[in-house]
């Protein structure tokens, strides 16, 4: 952009940057302010935020609502199925979708078409919710961690993107080296393609970790086992539902005494799922943005 | 590099029809070498294939159940043929009409939202040259995209609470009644609209911001000392270079023109809004595995009718797309 600076600017752009960023900034505010007010009230007081004292900054802070949180067992036991359903589901997505992306990006592989749109045509047509229902409950998964981990095992899209990622990244010169080195393909995936990988397998988990984390539906129709709902599922019968179990509470009698910790409670307990995508995100940021840049626009 | 078999494709088409079985018999020796040369590749393919056919192109086997009266015992392939009564019966239903205009209209009235949206952001964010002006509207913005259906919603309904809301705390200041916005058919659709239009304008704008980046600056250069203004280089310029982009996005949107965030209407519907809020995606879900007695033909062919007439407007986007804009998905 230096060049363009170097022509003197014209005077309806300067009204122009004013308008701009006046735009941006209405596009700022409206995204943040929802989340700043959420955090501000799950440490406020309970009265503070139902009598509308509360609209930016916190008031009366207490931590009661946290408290609560950590001793509502169902919310704990969500919480660190969520976080082994995000760890276990991630790794598995991300060495299928390498598994997969790699030969298909290798242009010697043979049948590659016939295979690229074996993967491509799930994404036009599918099953449909009842077949695929059938399915998980044929292969006796219905109530167990895997329904959660298995029929998401791998998305194409990312897949694709990953492909071409390799494709671009990956030079054939370099494979033909490794292989007058004597090197053969598994070797060269595993020493050469992968630590090439990084910022793709970022990328990747991110993605996957994120969706496992945020997933409710297959919760909601694979799983009827309490012990093994993820916080989402938790979060919706708190939250939505508004069905507070006394009995999961380490301390009842607190929390029946003041019904304001209901939603003191629900506040905490979305700023608590909120939290680990969101402290996720910022680290592999510049990573992303460059992958599926390059992912989208070869693709 | 160009692969073997592109290069000896047409050496071999050149050569005479007269050895055509032994030139055959050379090229099927030439793909076995391949095959074999690469045969680590195909068992590296082995698990992803393998996860496809399981649970993708099964559950295609298990459509046919739509056109069955499914039943536990026989299994898919033993239950007896009925042919088309399942979709005769939720044609005929009463409920078909409501589902099909709540499910059309909703979709419609988000397009229209969020299409234009991710596009205005891309093109105003182009033009600011502080960096960390730019990279924090830009982080921000994108961050809903992170946050799950079930906390978005989450968050609507306690913003938006006719006791307790912030929404008419703030309201009630300046004198206006309170809204029931949760238990209100009349309020879901705008509510639901906005509220997925603030979760993905900015994850989708980058995508336009991708294109954008990509403009030749000598076009921008060329511009200015013709005079042109920062507008009107926004016009001519920038939004020419997106639009390939934004039409197949827009394509793509219309395919899946019935099959609105089905999650996020189910999460958000309640006793009172279920007027506005019963799309034909929640109405498998209720009919198919929350019923007490769930019907699983009925709601399979319910399933299909919505992906089969979802894919022809697809075809037909992709055709008025091919025709009015030269871009297409195919």
């Amino acid at each position: 952009m230096t060049t363009v600076t170097a022509v003197k600017e014209p005077k309806q752009d300067k009204a122009f940057n004013v308008v701009n960023y006046f735009v941006l900034t209405i596009f700022l505010l409206v995204v943040l302010y929802p989340l700043v007010f959420i955090i501000s009230a799950s440490i406020s007081s309970p009265i503070a935020v139902s009598s509308g004292e509360v609209w930016l900054w916190p008031v009366d802070i207490t931590f009661n609502g946290y408290q609560a949180v950590i001793e509502y067992r169902t919310i704990v036991s969500g919480f660190l199925n969520s976080l082994f359903y995000a760890g276990v589901g991630t790794i598995i997505n991300v060495t299928l979708t390498l598994l997969a992306a790699y030969p298909l990006a290798r242009r010697d592989l043979y049948g590659r078409n016939v295979l690229m749109f074996f993967f491509a045509f799930t994404m036009l047509f599918g099953g449909g919710l009842i077949p695929t229902y059938l399915v998980v409950k044929d292969l006796g998964l219905l109530d167990t961690r895997w329904a959660l981990i298995l029929p998401t095992a791998m998305g194409v899209w990312n897949m694709i993107i990953t492909r071409t990622f390799y494709q671009v990244t990956i030079p054939n010169e370099l494979h033909e080296a490794a292989r007058l080195d004597g090197c053969d393909d598994f070797n060269f995936f595993w020493r050469v393609v992968v630590p090439l990988s990084k910022p793709i397998i970022a990328v990747n988990a991110l993605l996957y970790a994120v969706g496992h984390w945020n997933q409710f539906f297959n919760a909601l129709i694979y799983l009827t086992d309490q012990t093994l709902f993820p916080l989402q599922l938790v979060l919706r019968e708190i939250v939505i539902q508004n069905r507070i179990d006394p009995g999961a509470m380490v301390d009842a009698s607190e929390l029946a005494r003041r019904q304001e910790l209901r939603d003191l409670l629900k506040y905490c307990l979305i700023v608590i799922a909120l939290i680990p995508p969101l402290i996720a995100y910022p680290f592999v940021q510049k990573h992303f943005v460059k992958g599926i840049m390059i992912g989208s626009l070869k693709g | 590099m160009a692969t073997l078999t592109k290069e000896r494709r047409p050496q071999t088409r050149r050569s005479g029809s007269g050895r055509d079985r032994g030139v055959r018999r050379a090229k099927r020796a030439a793909i076995g070498r391949q095959i074999k040369h690469n045969w680590q590749l195909y068992v590296m393919l082995i698990l992803p294939v393998a996860y496809m056919i399981v649970f993708h192109y099964w559950p295609m086997y298990g459509v046919q159940i739509a056109f069955r009266n499914f039943n536990p015992i026989d299994g898919i392939s033993a239950s007896p043929w009925v042919g088309l009564q399942h979709f005769e019966r939720f044609i005929n239903a009463y409920q078909f009409w409501p589902l099909i205009e709540n499910t059309v209209f909703l979709h419609v009235y988000e397009l229209v939202v969020r299409f234009p949206l991710p596009i205005i952001l891309a093109l105003a964010l182009n033009h600011v040259r502080v960096r960390w002006f730019r990279a924090s509207v830009q982080m921000i913005t994108y961050a809903p995209h992170f946050i799950s259906t079930v906390v978005v919603v989450g968050i609507l309904f306690l913003l938006l609470d006719p006791r307790t809301g912030l929404l008419n705390n703030l309201m009630s200041l300046v004198g206006i009644e309170g809204v029931n916005f949760m238990g209100d058919p009349g309020m879901f659709r705008h509510v639901y609209v906005w509220s997925s239009a603030w979760q993905s304008m900015g994850f989708s704008a980058i995508i336009y911001l991708a294109a954008l980046s990509s403009v030749p600056q000598e076009l921008h250069e060329a511009a200015v000392v013709d005079g042109a203004t920062k507008l009107q280089r926004m016009w001519h310029i920038d939004l020419p270079s997106i639009m390939p982009i934004a039409v197949i996005l827009l394509i793509l949107d219309i395919g899946s023109i019935l099959s609105v965030g089905f999650e996020k209407v189910l999460l958000m519907q309640t006793p009172l809004n279920m007027g506005t809020a019963e799309v034909i995606d929640t109405y498998v879900y209720k009919v198919g595995i929350a019923s007490q007695v769930p019907q699983i033909s009925y709601a399979a062919a319910i399933g299909l009718f919505r992906a089969v007439i979802g894919l022809v407007l697809l075809v037909i986007a992709n055709q008025i797309a091919r025709r009015l804009a030269k871009t297409s998905l195919w």
